[in-house]
């Protein structure tokens, strides 16, 4: 426990607001402000803002960036010009997960990876080890911070324009020169703004005078299970493969990058599990970890604030996967009865 | 609304933020407000049984909020008469009105002398205060 949490350049706005202060990934984050519930509620119904400048963030340039960047990560950069991104994998050499993230086309040349706080060091040692002349791997994470702006009035709120998903523009918001990019991880509509690290009091200030309420990462959780984004370190691993995940749809298997072989034979074999969503019969909260009978496992387990009911992932039998399939989860030494259901757990009812 | 921070002086406290009312023969418990508080809103009571024994310093239930479970401990042994319905179906109950509409079992209790051990409000404060 001696190790010293690292600050995001808004923990002292944290403090002041009166935010549970928690350990994450190495970093002291805020957990919290109001409630998990009335945050999680806030993002649905409106919009709220979370502090997750503890993510990293490399910069790959040069003119055989795009070929580094291909042979590393599973999604096709073909299928993206500048001004748009993508969801892809940083996949090893069995096809396992090293790292789930979302690449930003800067310009032809130029790359940014926004990529899980805990997976910093390994991605970037992953890439460094990797690199071929006429492609350049830098660090930059210690020069952002990043706010996610969520929710269906997040974009009207910040007084954006409308935008496709998965697309960026520079642009100055409340006057801070920042990157907008139009993604997320509540299944909301919104925003990402990356900031110089030294302007993001002055965003999070004005972010919060639009009315965007403080979300802690305990709304971030339920709210990106609710939706099925999967979580790196608990439902994607190294271990684990993305077609076994569902992650099949963001790894072009038509061209060469790490592990593809091996995952063009898991395809073709047909997984032995699959990630799964599920929904709990009976009043029971799963958890990480927890059993599932007949061979398979909790990978991420909460209460549904909008279903108000314990819902989950987690890896069953292939031949258990499928949506309606009952499933028996041992909640600490009781069996409850749960559920496969579609993806997403939660999609709003069309008005 | 959430309660606010109040530990009332006719309970008796058991250091794992329990409390218990005790009310002759019988006795009603519950969990603190620093309890409460530290778990967030709960989501969730898994109770016992009316009729099943509870052992003082057991766990007798578990309170779930959204992030974390905890075992509820038996501040002093009994037998379940009741259990509070209301909170099972509203576990949130617990964060409004913890030592009243949030009380969670009723027990016949089966050692009178196993309260003297219990802590009054102002032990229990203190060990609030180095939690």
């Amino acid at each position: 426990m001696a190790q010293t949490l690292l600050r995001t350049p808004l923990h002292d706005r944290h403090v002041a607001l009166g935010a549970r202060m928690v350990p994450f990934a190495g970093w002291e984050m805020p957990v919290q402000y109001e409630g998990v519930i009335p945050e999680h509620k806030a993002v649905r119904s409106d919009c709220g803002v979370f502090d997750v400048s503890h993510m990293g963030e490399f910069e790959v340039e040069g003119p055989r960036a795009t070929e580094l960047l291909q042979a590393t990560l599973s999604n096709d950069l073909e299928k993206i010009g500048p001004g748009q991104a993508q969801y892809t994998l940083l996949t090893n050499e069995r096809g396992g997960i090293i790292d789930d993230l979302i690449v930003y086309r800067l310009d032809e040349f130029r790359y940014l990876l926004i990529v899980n706080a805990a997976n910093r060091e390994p991605d970037g040692r992953w890439l460094k080890e990797r690199e071929i002349p006429g492609s350049d791997v830098r660090d930059v994470s210690d020069e952002y911070a990043l706010l996610a702006v969520q929710g269906p009035r997040a974009i009207e709120r910040l007084g954006l324009p409308k935008a496709d998903q998965f697309t960026f523009e520079e642009g100055q918001i409340g006057g801070v020169q920042c990157m907008v990019n139009r993604t997320g991880y509540t299944g909301e509509d919104g925003c990402e703004l990356l900031v110089m690290a030294e302007d993001a009091e002055a965003l999070w200030d004005h972010v919060l005078e639009c009315g965007a309420v403080p979300c802690g990462l305990g709304a971030r959780d339920t709210l990106r299970l609710e939706v099925c984004y999967p979580l790196h370190g608990n439902d994607i691993t190294p271990e684990t493969d993305a077609i076994s995940a569902g992650l099949g749809w963001c790894c072009a298997l038509d061209k060469e990058f790490s592990g593809a072989q091996e995952l063009r034979e898991i395809k073709a074999l047909g997984p032995v599990q699959r990630l799964v969503p599920f929904v709990m019969e009976e009043k029971a909260i799963p958890r990480q970890r927890m059993a599932i009978e007949g061979g398979g496992e909790v990978t991420s387990g909460t209460h549904s604030p909008m279903l108000d009911r314990g819902i989950g992932l987690g890896y069953v039998p292939a031949d258990a996967a499928a949506p309606d399939t009952p499933l028996t989860i041992d909640v600490r030494g009781k069996p409850r009865r749960a559920r496969v259901v579609k993806r997403p757990i939660y999609k709003r009812e069309e008005s | 609304m959430p309660a606010g921070e109040t530990y009332p002086d006719d309970l008796r406290y058991h250091k794992e933020h329990d409390w218990a009312r005790i009310e002759g023969e019988e006795a009603v418990l519950g969990i603190t407000w620093f309890a409460q508080d530290a778990l967030g809103e709960l989501v969730h009571y898994e109770s016992p049984n009316e009729g099943d024994t509870i052992s003082k310093d057991a766990p007798y239930g578990e309170v779930e909020s959204v992030k974390a479970v905890s075992d509820v401990i038996a501040p002093l042994s009994g037998e379940v008469l009741q259990v509070n319905q209301k909170v099972v179906a509203e576990p949130e109950t617990v964060n409004d009105d913890p030592y009243g509409e949030g009380w969670l079992i009723r027990i016949r209790l089966t050692d009178a002398g196993e309260a003297e051990s219990l802590l009054d409000a102002d032990a229990y404060k203190q060990v609030v205060a180095e939690a």
